[in-house]
């Protein structure tokens, strides 16, 4: 049994790592259909992917031995956090690595190289990236832990199955609490990820990029590693807020009927949430760098009142 | 009394209610003029529509009259003569920033903490399902007392002093199931001669400040003029 359960998470994980390239390529998708362009296939993440894979790969003479270590770091560490989280399945050993807070000490973790690797070439646009990066994850930090210790609260655990497996026996409730944890999650998830009110992933303008500034000096299989591993955390992203919020479909138990329909509830709702996304990238407008702040304070002040609805309104006196 | 025991119905109120208090940390953080009048609009539906499922949720069939009151004079008619008044006044355009966005936040945060420990031996006491909206309207009646407090335009300040109300509408819809009709009606009339008090003196600051920005009021005219025959 234990080695079924381990097989079984060993094969979310691989298909966290497959799936990621294909939810970017159904936002991308989306979005040329909303601007009333055809848009490249859904597949052609995995084609680019594959083009980089195989490219020859060039360093900068300024630069460490970090700098080449640095994409296997971050994808590593952001590709096991993605693995300990419910994708298909409740409760697989995988769940039992990390709880919420190691699941963001990984992420903090994955954005430290991520930073670093961007000075260690010592051009001025890895830098400028670097700290804009670090500026918008030291003010989205704090609101994504409120946001969680609010589900944490209410389900008496850290756990991420736990808070899930509450959510399930309780059944369909209209929690304030979770209302907010919702937004500010969802304001943190946009930042975090590098999405349209706060970075552009489309563009190379110098003045506006983080991420992308970030990535400027890496070539072949190096980019194809970083590419990758932010197309999982914004995976990660969706898997955490269609599960924590949404967590109905997901299998309790390892009979293959359940597992499938897991799997089918689990694509259902990453689709949906991909089409909001793009959705609201093409509504909104990418915001000054100096908004961000504002940005990320509407996701504290959202997830402090999740938190406090929750104390006033829902366990009551 | 944990949320499961409440009936679907009784969840909504809550969910409202938390809404109420979010939207009145939106007005204080609002720096467009028009933009909070229609928040202002938006929160008394809400407290129309929190009434109003009081009413469905506890059978309290005098709620009904009270909801409709509450859903014509905040949401629709105190929202237009401010409309109004503004646009008469010519500050449709009119942004005014708060100076300290974030720590006039966290002084909201602080307060609703602080109603909620001020409420607790109420509510242990109370044994509606409402009770617990109670700390919600005391934040809201708070919030709207700092809104008047940071807030140096005259009209944002009318905003603060109605949302105030609203909270305060709030607090006897959540622990009383409702004030009787008479009394009611008392406030609702009171309510609509302050905003028409209000428009005048907004004419009258205007006229003897040249602006609506109260913190002039402070300075003594004789300075000025002072200042004005030097130069």
């Amino acid at each position: 049994m234990i080695i079924v359960t381990w097989l079984i998470a060993f094969i979310q994980a691989l298909l966290i790592a497959a799936l990621a390239p294909l939810l970017i390529g159904w936002v991308r998708k989306v979005k040329a259909w909303l601007q009333n362009r055809r848009g490249p296939s859904l597949l052609q993440p995995y084609a680019d992917l594959r083009k980089l894979l195989v490219k020859e790969i060039r360093v900068p003479h300024t630069a460490s031995p970090l700098f080449r270590a640095s994409p296997y770091i971050v994808f590593v560490a952001i590709w096991l956090a993605a693995a300990t989280i419910p994708l298909v399945a409740l409760d697989l050993p995988t769940s039992r690595i990390a709880d919420i807070i190691v699941l963001v000490g990984l992420l903090a973790l994955a954005r430290f190289f991520l930073a670093l690797a961007g000075m260690d070439a010592g051009t001025a646009f890895g830098g400028m990236g670097a700290s804009r990066e670090m500026l918008i994850s030291a003010l989205a930090e704090p609101a994504m832990l409120v946001a969680v210790f609010t589900l944490a609260m209410t389900a008496h655990s850290t756990s991420l199955v736990s808070v899930i497996d509450h959510h399930l026996t309780d059944g369909f409730l209209l929690r304030p609490s979770y209302l907010f944890a919702l937004g500010a999650l969802l304001l943190v998830a946009l930042a975090e990820c590098g999405r349209i009110p706060v970075d552009n992933p489309a563009t190379h303008l110098e003045l506006t990029m983080i991420h992308e500034a970030m990535l400027l000096e890496y070539a072949g299989r190096h980019l194809a590693l970083m590419e990758w591993a932010a197309w999982i955390k914004l995976l990660l992203y969706g898997v955490i807020i269609a599960n924590l919020f949404f967590p109905w479909g997901v299998a309790q138990d390892f009979s293959p009927l359940a597992l499938g329909l897991g799997l089918a509830a689990v694509l259902f709702k990453l689709m949906i949430l991909g089409a909001v996304l793009a959705v609201s990238e093409t509504a909104l407008a990418k915001m000054r760098l100096f908004r961000v702040p504002a940005f990320l304070n509407l996701a504290l002040l959202l997830a402090l009142l999740g938190l406090l609805s929750h104390v006033i309104l829902e366990v009551g006196a | 009394m944990t949320l499961t025991v409440l009936t679907l119905l009784q969840q909504f109120v809550l969910l409202l209610a938390a809404l109420v208090l979010f939207l009145s940390f939106v007005l204080l953080a609002q720096p467009r003029l028009i933009a909070a009048i229609h928040l202002f609009a938006w929160q008394g539906a809400l407290i129309a529509a929190v009434t109003l499922t009081v009413a469905l949720a506890g059978h309290a069939h005098h709620l009904y009259f009270s909801a409709l009151l509450t859903l014509v004079l905040k949401a629709l008619l105190i929202p237009w003569m401010l409309h109004r008044l503004v646009r008469r006044l010519g500050l449709e355009r009119h942004t005014e920033a708060l100076r300290w966005p974030a720590l006039a936040m966290m002084a909201g945060v602080a307060l609703v903490i602080f109603s909620y420990w001020l409420v607790v031996p109420m509510v242990e006491q109370g044994l509606a399902f409402t009770r617990n909206i109670v700390a919600v309207s005391l934040a809201v009646v708070l919030i709207g007392l700092l809104m008047m407090v940071l807030r140096q335009q005259a009209v944002a300040q009318v905003l603060g002093f109605m949302s105030m109300e609203n909270g305060l509408f709030l607090a006897a819809v959540s622990a009383t199931a409702g004030m009787p009709l008479v009394v009611e009606l008392g406030v609702a009339f009171d309510v609509l001669v302050a905003m028409v008090l209000f428009g005048v003196f907004f004419f009258q600051i205007r006229e003897s400040i040249d602006s609506l920005d109260v913190d002039r009021l402070n300075r003594l005219t004789e300075t000025v003029d002072n200042e004005d025959l030097i130069q």
